[in-house]
């Protein structure tokens, strides 16, 4: 009995330290400003207000950046898919020696910290004339995102009998057409787990949205936030940013809370088999 | 099919993602390599001037590389440690049977899943030092008298940032020990809790190289809640390149940083995975 009490009670501080900094964020959003900044601190906000969420649509374009983050997200996902597919597809059914080099280079490619290919990206978004373009962020989000995608897919489509393939190529069907029509099909639930995956990596990424949006209408959700501060730094609108921090990160909370198994397997299958 | 082919249908399906990465990944990295033995002027564009490996010299007499260098080994061996032991410990809890495991396991999950650079924030907020939530509880618990400038201090600073590290990626560390815990017979579990450690070690290597990778390189967490403060005592490597890149404008230098931290992660690296092979050889 007493081990079992230990374990709720451990159940139960593990989820207050996951769910508690999110929450308390949410509390903030909500208080008034008098009792934000009240000592002792008041935890229930009495009576909560929009006051915050409303502030904060008015000074900084909001809904543009949600809506820059998600355009771009989206374009990087589906850009990444279309690529790391057939790549996955032909990795998938080469012997394992080549096979185990391409995954490993892969590996390779994405252990290189991020800070090293900032600035070169940099240049090229500037001279290509991107900055502030959307595009400017989803070729390297695409990129970057490229060896997790292979690496969830080819595991998924290594599954597949190769029969199927024998077949397809039997009935004339072109690789490509057998990817579409086979392939993906038949790997749905590893494609979507991959396309959850990828846009969540693109929604949160920070440094490179930070140096190549400069313009407020250009900015994603990440890079908007770091600049809702007050006008001088000791008056940081706290509110006005636990609003945003809350607007920003809950359309992450929904695609957890819908896709929670999706993303477990996803990320288990590229990392336990070793 | 005829071997050739076979040879050109494999090369097509490769070619899409070969050339992304070529173009977003290994241009820029030559490119990277190359500024950092450049001395690189601004005269309208960019003007670069062979330097051998001057910037790397530098490198190594600066004294503001050198602490960024130990902050980011600081910062990563604590919160990659911490992690690793928090994370096991979730996962032998979430582990067992109950009703409402999936949900509880998609709570736990949420940290990892939220925008670093925004959860930034609101830890910052947590550890404010006049109105911030940590320092309330901590007087309410009586464990502090004063509250405590959290982030106004060199090691309370780090602190924070390893505590609100190891809250994000905690979770990742979870679901791998708990994919990990998912292959071992429930008999085998139950009859020797000694033994899981060990049966789960090679899940857990993988994780440990996958977090202390991305920790090394970490960025938006730091840039958010401290900026590399107080006194550049938690500037990182990324960090300090970073600088380099947009403030100093010292393109050269800061490749120069960026390509050294580079170098010694993989050095790491290699020791790292020289020294898992040796223990198992042993």
């Amino acid at each position: 009995v007493i081990r079992r009490a230990l374990w709720w009670a451990a159940l139960a501080a593990i989820l207050a330290w996951s769910l508690g900094p999110a929450l308390w964020q949410v509390l903030t959003a909500l208080k008034p400003d008098a009792q934000i900044t009240r000592v002792p601190t008041v935890y229930l906000p009495h009576p909560p207000t929009w006051d915050h969420v409303a502030t904060l649509w008015e000074r900084k374009p909001f809904g543009r950046y949600l809506w820059n983050s998600a355009w771009i997200g989206a374009w990087a996902t589906l850009l990444c898919v279309a690529f790391a597919a057939p790549a996955a597809a032909m990795t998938a059914r080469l012997a394992s020696r080549w096979r185990n080099r391409i995954l490993l280079g892969l590996l390779f490619v994405s252990a290189f910290p991020p800070v090293l290919l900032l600035f070169p990206l940099y240049e090229g978004v500037r001279a290509l004339g991107w900055i502030n373009h959307p595009v400017a962020l989803i070729v390297p989000y695409a990129a970057l995102n490229l060896p997790l995608a292979t690496w969830v897919l080819e595991s998924a489509f290594r599954t597949l009998p190769r029969e199927l393939d024998e077949a397809a190529s039997l009935d004339g069907l072109r690789p490509l057409r057998r990817l579409l029509r086979i392939h993906m099909p038949l790997a749905m639930p590893a494609v979507s787990t991959t396309a959850i995956l990828v846009f969540i990596f693109c929604w949160n990424e920070f440094m490179l949205g930070l140096t190549f949006m400069t313009k407020d209408s250009a900015k994603t959700v990440t890079a908007g936030i770091a600049s809702v501060g007050g006008a001088s730094i000791y008056e940081i609108p706290w509110g006005q940013l636990a609003a945003a921090t809350v607007i920003a990160t809950l359309p992450l909370v929904l695609l957890v809370l819908l896709f929670q198994r999706r993303i477990v397997s996803g990320l288990t299958r590229g990392a336990v088999k070793g | 099919v005829t071997a050739r082919g076979l040879w050109r249908e494999r090369s097509l399906l490769l070619l899409p993602a070969g050339t992304l990465l070529t173009v977003a990944v290994l241009v820029p990295v030559l490119r990277v390599l190359g500024l950092s033995l450049s001395f690189v002027m601004l005269r309208g564009g960019i003007e670069t001037r062979w330097a051998g490996l001057a910037q790397f010299v530098r490198l190594w007499q600066d004294s503001r590389f050198l602490t960024a260098l130990g902050n980011t080994i600081v910062f990563t061996t604590a919160s990659v440690l911490l992690e690793m032991v928090l994370g096991v410990a979730f996962a032998l809890v979430l582990h067992r049977v109950f009703r409402g495991r999936g949900p509880a396991r998609a709570v736990v999950m949420l940290p990892w899943a939220l925008p670093t650079a925004v959860m930034a924030l609101a830890w910052a907020w947590i550890f404010n030092d006049s109105f911030g939530v940590a320092n309330d509880l901590l007087e309410r618990a009586g464990l502090i008298r004063q509250p405590l400038a959290w982030l106004g201090g060199p090691a309370s600073a780090m602190a924070s940032l390893v505590i609100a590290d190891v809250w994000k990626t905690a979770p990742f560390v979870m679901l791998i020990a708990l994919a990990g815990l998912q292959t071992i017979p429930t008999q085998v579990l139950e009859a020797a809790r000694g033994v899981v450690l060990p049966l789960l070690a090679p899940a857990l290597l993988v994780a440990l190289a996958f977090r202390a990778i991305q920790a090394y390189g970490a960025f938006d967490l730091i840039y958010v809640m401290t900026g590399g403060g107080p006194g550049g005592s938690t500037e990182t490597i990324s960090l300090y390149a970073f600088s380099n890149y947009f403030r100093y404008l010292d393109f050269g230098y800061g490749s120069a940083i960026a390509v050294m931290g580079a170098i010694l992660l993989g050095l790491l690296a290699l020791a790292g995975s020289t020294l898992a092979r040796l223990r198992r050889g042993a």
